[in-house]
């Protein structure tokens, strides 16, 4: 099973990538690969040209200043699981990273790549949307950033222009006081999310001041809960039930393996899990 | 079109000029005849294509041999030095990891690349560095005994 033909081009600069987008219509960015790849020799992509953009160090790297972690889009999600700075400002994001496929899938597949796809069982987007994180693009005209939240649009479908190269995303770094946590309900062939369930609550003299919920694989794109009722809390396990059970989608996505309706509800079992699980590392 | 890549595979240069659309497990197999890594899903689930790209345990069937162009790939036939098997190799035989082989030469690449990521795994760390290679004989007791074996013999 390999791709349909396509002419290869390797980009040395992310300003030589615009140009060969701009060049070369239909023409697809491939980095990692292990998106794009696997659409590919299904034939349910079929670009014209390829660029590799997988060589371009100055987008790969995670730092952290002013109190929000940048992650280059060529950062691969074994070195996100890994990272020390994320550990320490943002450790759901790695913890999530740590939950895609296997060692092999983690050494290759990157972040900006994954966000991109914007396959609905990814385990980054409900993260990136829980932490109000910012995503940033280029285009010859110059840059802009758009929130997470916004930047996911429908099923496979994201704000990125068809002139644009996605260069990193901008993290708030959690504060003290704050927990957080990723829960997974693995599909157990493809190792993407049935369900993902990502929290944050902030905790002050043992009473919640913030609470955020986020679930991935339910709908289209990442699904945010309304889990306000928990500020003033003391985050008791019902408060966190009630607070989750407020998942509701319009229209679930569902397969052969989880209806829409049992996605839903997995979502809140988790989303509860999730939320317990933030609380109990505020 | 073709790419021009060079690279080096178990320690030897390779040029080459390949299709864009040349997954690297074709180039490996139907351009060198390094057949050990095997052709499983095609899908990047089974794991039994695994070589080591730059030190890292990666899926060939889902790289395009252009992506390879500079690298260093090791595959199982790059494992053994003068006639010795590896310590891996050796475990595998040793502890009956496997029946039919067919899985093999990735869950030794991908187990390669856990032990020099931690040296002396648990059972539990060994059977998830392992979770991307999928055995369909009889299961994993064997194959993470063999892992262990060889963590013994190489630490």
């Amino acid at each position: 099973m390999y791709p349909a033909q396509f002419d290869y081009r390797r980009a040395g600069s992310v300003d030589e990538a615009l140009g060969l987008l701009q060049e070369n219509e239909d023409a697809k960015l491939m980095a990692g690969g292990h998106s794009l790849i696997p659409m590919m020799k299904l034939r349910l992509a079929q670009p014209p040209v390829v660029i590799d953009i997988g060589r371009l160090d100055e987008l790969r790297g995670i730092s952290e200043a002013g109190g929000s972690v940048r992650v280059g889009s060529l950062t691969t999600h074994a070195d996100i699981a890994a990272s020390d700075v994320l550990a320490a400002h943002c450790p759901v994001l790695a913890e999530a990273a740590g939950h895609i496929g296997d060692a092999q899938v983690r050494n290759r597949g990157t972040i900006g790549g994954n966000i991109a796809h914007a396959d609905p069982g990814s385990d980054i987007p409900p993260v990136l949307v829980l932490l109000g994180a910012s995503v940033h693009l280029q285009s010859p005209s110059g840059t802009r950033s758009v929130a997470a939240g916004d930047f996911f649009q429908d099923l496979l479908m994201t704000d990125v222009g068809e002139d644009e190269i996605l260069t990193h995303v901008d993290v708030p770094a959690l504060g003290a006081g704050t927990g957080s946590a990723y829960l997974k309900f693995e599909h157990p062939a493809s190792g993407y999310a049935v369900v993902g369930a990502a929290a944050s609550v902030t905790v002050q003299d043992g009473r919640c001041t913030a609470a955020g919920l986020v679930v991935g694989g339910v709908g289209a794109v990442p699904t945010a809960v309304d889990v306000s009722s928990l500020v003033g809390t003391d985050l008791s396990d019902d408060a966190i039930a009630a607070a989750a059970s407020g998942l509701d989608t319009e229209d679930p996505i569902g397969d052969i393996f989880a209806s829409g309706d049992y996605r839903v509800h997995v979502g809140k079992v988790y989303g509860k899990r999730a939320l317990a699980a933030a609380r109990d590392r505020a | 079109m073709t790419v021009s890549i060079q690279l080096e595979v178990n320690g030897k240069p390779v040029q080459a000029a390949v299709e864009p659309r040349r997954l690297l497990v074709h180039f490996l197999r139907e351009d060198l005849g390094l057949t050990g890594a095997n052709i499983g899903c095609e899908t990047s689930l089974c794991g039994a294509c695994t070589v080591l790209v730059d030190g890292d345990a990666v899926k060939s069937c889902t790289m395009l041999a252009a992506q390879a162009d500079g690298a260093s790939v090791t595959t199982i036939e790059g494992l053994a030095q003068n006639g010795d098997l590896h310590p891996l190799q050796e475990g595998f035989w040793e502890k009956h990891g496997l029946q039919c082989g067919y899985c093999t030469p990735g869950m030794i690449l991908s187990a390669n690349y856990l032990l020099a990521q931690n040296p002396s795994p648990s059972d539990e760390e060994i059977r998830e560095g392992l979770k991307g290679n999928i055995c369909r004989c009889t299961g994993y007791h064997n194959i993470v005994e063999a892992v262990k074996y060889a963590a013994e013999r190489m630490s």
